[in-house]
């Protein structure tokens, strides 16, 4: 039916594409498995985000009060102990990556134009840097004495 | 089948459209999130008045609607890793949606008055 073929949705270049069936492989899908370890990566990083993110929702807004407490105080607290920094510490960068590469999906699979992509892509990592630079110096360099 | 597109509704096309959706959500609240909290590091007042926001009732009602898009981002995620790694996984992906779903439901009718305890004891009085 030819009807089908004119309805077929349209392929533009520039992301990952799907090649038809038995064409010969192009020397350009073959050169690295980037798209293979970013699939690994978000299974395992999801499963420790599980527990992180859960455990973090739990302490900032279920137990003892929840977000009622919630104060420069309570942060100081916690933050006082290597263990929570180290668990602030590897839930940044965990779940910033993990959201970075998920909306790298989702801008690879519904803007059309390179000019589109490039520009959502370019603004999506500079926010990746922002969000990781300020994340981790704040844990690193916090002060519990800093207003006094 | 509709004209002009490659999926046919039901679980599969549903949980992964509810993927995406709470997947954003989380990650534009994340990038607030870690700017409110570098508050710290300019002053104990400034990240106290920032914080405050978050005590506000509707702001509050947001925060459990963030749980809500995490608890199934995370729940439906763990039923992805399935789907992926289970070789049963592809044939019982409907049920597990179903399971994702009646696990949410519970979990969020669970944590309802704890998440929402500050804004139900501002209306109601202590």
């Amino acid at each position: 039916m030819s009807s089908t073929i004119e309805n077929a949705p349209k392929i533009y270049g520039g992301g990952p594409s799907i090649e038809a069936p038995r064409s010969k492989r192009s020397p350009r899908s073959t050169k690295t498995n980037f798209e293979l370890y970013s699939w690994l990566f978000m299974r395992l990083s999801g499963i420790l985000l599980v527990v992180l993110v859960l455990g973090h929702l739990i302490i900032q807004l279920v137990i003892d009060g929840g977000v009622s407490r919630i104060g420069f105080a309570f942060v100081a607290g916690r933050w006082a102990s290597p263990f929570w920094q180290t668990w602030d510490l590897i839930m940044l960068w965990l779940a910033e990556l993990h959201g970075v590469n998920g909306l790298r999906t989702i801008i690879n699979d519904y803007a059309e134009r390179d000019q589109s992509r490039f520009w959502l892509k370019t603004l999506l990592y500079a926010s990746a840097l922002i969000v990781l630079f300020t994340g981790t110096l704040v844990i690193f360099t916090f002060d519990p004495n800093i207003g006094q | 089948m509709p004209a002009g597109t490659l999926y046919r509704g039901r679980e599969g096309m549903w949980s992964w459209v509810a993927h995406r959706v709470t997947g954003v959500l989380i990650f534009f609240f994340l990038f607030a999130h870690v700017l409110d909290t570098a508050l710290v590091r300019v002053s104990p007042e400034a990240y106290d008045q920032t914080i405050d926001i978050y005590k506000n009732p509707v702001v509050n009602i947001m925060e459990y609607g963030l749980v809500g898009a995490i608890l199934f981002h995370a729940l439906n995620g763990l039923r992805i890793i399935a789907v992926d790694f289970w070789e049963k996984g592809p044939r019982y992906q409907k049920q597990m949606f179903w399971a994702v779903c009646g696990t949410w439901v519970v979990l969020m009718l669970g944590s309802f008055y704890w998440v929402l305890e500050h804004t139900l004891r501002q209306i109601f009085g202590s």
